[in-house]
């Protein structure tokens, strides 16, 4: 799970992952430097343009498709993009959805996914504690868990994760979640 | 077989009659009215009186172009289409190489510069509309500018297009007051009360879009735009009354 923390002088920079494509939906966005933003930044507008001509927004699951349809295309052009993506919606009728892509376009809906070396560790954390009928809080518990693996087994020590919650009311920034003893 | 020669010519006495046949074309749309307030700008359009069976929410005069700019057009619908998308797609094209909304200066010299060229081309006619574009600028400067046929823009405190548009801007003439823009309200009511002169049958066949300063645009329903027309028929009333005595 690669974060980039940049260190100049005492200042810490880092660069957000996640775009936000609509009042319901975050597109977490991670490989080849430059294509995540690129690739992101163009989805983003696209859905807003949508919105624009339309007066209503994608649902999570037209956006994932639409998402995957244009890293399919530009997959086989001379320009493909590098990039391993989370999408996260809450959606008026369906409820909330999560869909896993890769950069071989893979789309797949899941009830929990990750992407990067994090993900060997965190996915068997997942396994292992998930359940449907999760509440707000047990998920975010079980989140923290999937960081305490991390910073107990994972070679890179990472110091901080931020978390970003969407319901029905929206998408909130979560308290950024420091592993014990991280430096 | 492909159309070379250019549609738009010059006569010989330095007219594009084509560019003002198109303007003909505008004077026969519904009238359209646009006011620019201190922190409030407001569209208004003339809903023309349609088929029994038609869904009339399926006629939609006015046109959000991105949160912060909408426009409102008169003349060939078909025409406003083809500008309305290119415009949005120019929007958010813009929010994506530099970062930041457009001005209503720029999406309007954008349209503009779509109709001139328009003028100029192969085998092409000038699009038959012309469009009142009103917005915020991210600083919080409100703007109201008018687009022709023949791509030239303008910015206007309170203007009309459409059919009557005459009439409607000599109404604006003559009571537009500079402190009543303050109000948030005095320039809704300015606006209904001058598409009350040339609209048959009142309020029902208003329609009415406002955009505060930081909010996104918002289209007034009927009931809204009742209370307003009965506040403005009040007021008429009161200023007859105050004339006899």
């Amino acid at each position: 799970m690669t974060c980039s923390i940049f260190l100049q002088n005492k200042y810490v920079m880092y660069q957000d992952k996640m775009f936000k494509l609509s009042d319901k939906i975050l597109l977490l966005c991670v490989g080849e430097a430059g294509d995540t933003v690129q690739f992101a930044e163009y989805i983003q507008k696209n859905i807003q343009l949508y919105k624009m001509r339309n007066g209503y927004e994608l649902s999570p699951t037209a956006a994932a498709n639409f998402t995957r349809k244009n890293l399919a295309d530009y997959l086989r052009s001379r320009t493909p993009y590098h990039v391993n993506l989370l999408l996260a919606g809450f959606d008026e009728t369906d409820g909330p959805g999560l869909y896993f892509m890769d950069y071989l376009s893979a789309l797949a809906k899941a009830p929990f996914a990750a992407h990067g070396y994090g993900a060997y560790l965190t996915l068997s954390i997942l396994d292992r504690y998930y359940r449907p009928d999760l509440t707000r809080d047990e998920a975010v518990e079980l989140l923290k868990k999937c960081i305490e693996e991390l910073n107990k087994r994972l070679i890179i020590n990472l110091p901080s994760f931020s978390v970003r919650l969407i319901d029905k009311d929206g998408i909130h920034d979560l308290e950024k979640l420091v592993p014990v003893g991280a430096k | 077989m492909s159309y070379d020669r250019a549609i738009t010519v010059f006569s010989p006495d330095g007219h594009l009659f084509q560019v003002e046949y198109a303007q003909e074309a505008v004077k026969k749309g519904s009238t359209a009215v646009g006011v620019r307030g201190k922190k409030i700008v407001v569209l208004g359009v003339e809903k023309k009186s349609i088929a029994k069976l038609q869904d009339d929410r399926t006629v939609r005069k006015i046109c959000a172009l991105d949160d912060n700019v909408f426009l409102a057009f008169a003349g060939l619908t078909a025409d406003a289409r083809v500008v309305v998308n290119r415009a949005r797609v120019e929007c958010q094209s813009h929010r994506l190489t530099v970062e930041d909304p457009v001005t209503v200066e720029y999406i309007t010299r954008f349209i503009s510069s779509i109709k001139q060229r328009y003028t100029q081309s192969n085998g092409r006619r000038p699009f038959g509309i012309s469009s009142l574009i009103v917005g915020f600028d991210f600083d919080g400067t409100p703007h109201l500018y008018q687009t022709e046929p023949s791509g030239t823009y303008h910015a206007w405190k309170a203007n009309a297009i459409g059919r009557s548009a005459k009439t409607v801007r000599e109404f604006l003439e003559k009571h537009y007051k500079e402190e009543d823009m303050e109000s948030d309200t005095e320039v809704i009511k300015l606006a209904i009360r001058a598409l009350l002169e040339v609209v048959q049958s009142g309020g029902k066949n208003i329609e009415l879009a406002i955009m505060k300063q930081d909010e996104s645009m918002k289209i007034l329903d009927q009931e809204e735009i009742k209370k307003y027309v009965t506040a403005i028929e009040n007021e008429k009333e009161e200023a007859e009354k105050k004339k006899k005595t």
